[in-house]
């Protein structure tokens, strides 16, 4: 193991304000913020319209950063449609029958001390970091 | 008042995920090569986000709070049972995860950035979310 990149303080400051988003959404409103939840019900539950604002939200700052060029997007130029359409269905699917993704599981689950979200974390993260090693391994 | 809250709350998660370099994929394949070249950053984003999220929601539960601030009951966590359906989701999901680093925040986030590769994941992501739907009412 060799440690490059480490971005420390962004890291930190930018899991601070997810933190603050997940907790203002759940005390005020009495809403989980897992994010694959919450998309997913857009299709399935009847109660759509925080959902779609919680997302427009979501969309929205990105959006308007890149657009003023006040941060730059990553590319993902490099990816075959092929790679991108196969982790997107995996993600699809396993987020919904797992019931939850790295905000609901690793941050409301976590936080909230659910056995079931412990478990599906460190499962969703070995599995996600035995596929990076295995896949660098094939060069 | 759900509906301004949800807005705000979306606005600030997407700007913790800009900030974080959680939408950067690199970051993220960074993180999960855990045994290669590792980039320890994305634990800092959890640690912090937990830091904020978990005492948080405790000392709510401690004044004795059962709902929210706008009224509903807070949500119940779910029962201990380790299902094969949670196990083969959070299987799946971190394989997906691996292919490309990104999960499910950073892909909306991403639709910002207006390159087509985020609207095929995001695409392919909900298309996941009705066939996972499918099979769990097949099996019911």
């Amino acid at each position: 193991m060799t440690i490059v990149n480490f971005t420390p303080w962004t890291a930190l400051a930018g899991g601070l304000l997810i933190g603050a988003a997940a907790l203002l959404l759940l005390l005020v409103g009495g809403r989980i913020a897992g994010i694959s939840g919450i998309v997913a019900g857009i299709g399935s539950q009847r109660n759509k319209g925080w959902r779609l604002a919680f997302v427009a939200g979501l969309v929205a700052v990105p959006l308007v950063l890149f657009g003023l060029n006040v941060a730059e997007a990553a590319s993902l130029q490099h990816y075959s449609p092929w790679r991108l359409a196969l982790a997107g269905l995996l993600v699809g699917v396993g987020t919904r029958l797992g019931n939850g993704c790295t905000s609901g599981h690793g941050i409301c689950g976590l936080g909230r001390l659910s056995p079931r979200s412990v478990v599906a974390t460190l499962l969703f993260m070995a599995a996600g970091m035995a596929t990076v090693t295995l896949s660098g391994l094939g060069g | 008042m759900l509906i301004p809250i949800a807005l705000f709350s979306g606005a600030l998660f997407g700007l913790g995920l800009l900030v974080s370099g959680m939408m950067n994929p690199a970051k993220v394949l960074g993180f999960l090569d855990l045994f290669g070249r590792w980039d320890p950053s994305l634990a800092l984003v959890m640690g912090g986000a937990l830091a904020v999220f978990a005492p948080g929601y405790w000392w709510w539960r401690r004044q004795g709070h059962t709902r929210c601030v706008l009224g509903d009951k807070l949500p119940d966590v779910p029962a201990a049972r380790f299902d094969r359906k949670l196990l083969l989701g959070a299987l799946l999901f971190g394989i997906g995860w691996g292919l490309a680093g990104i999960c499910p925040g950073p892909a909306l986030g991403l639709l910002g950035s207006l390159q087509w590769q985020a609207g095929l994941f995001v695409a392919a992501m909900i298309a996941g979310f009705w066939l996972a739907n499918k099979a769990g009412s097949l099996k019911r």
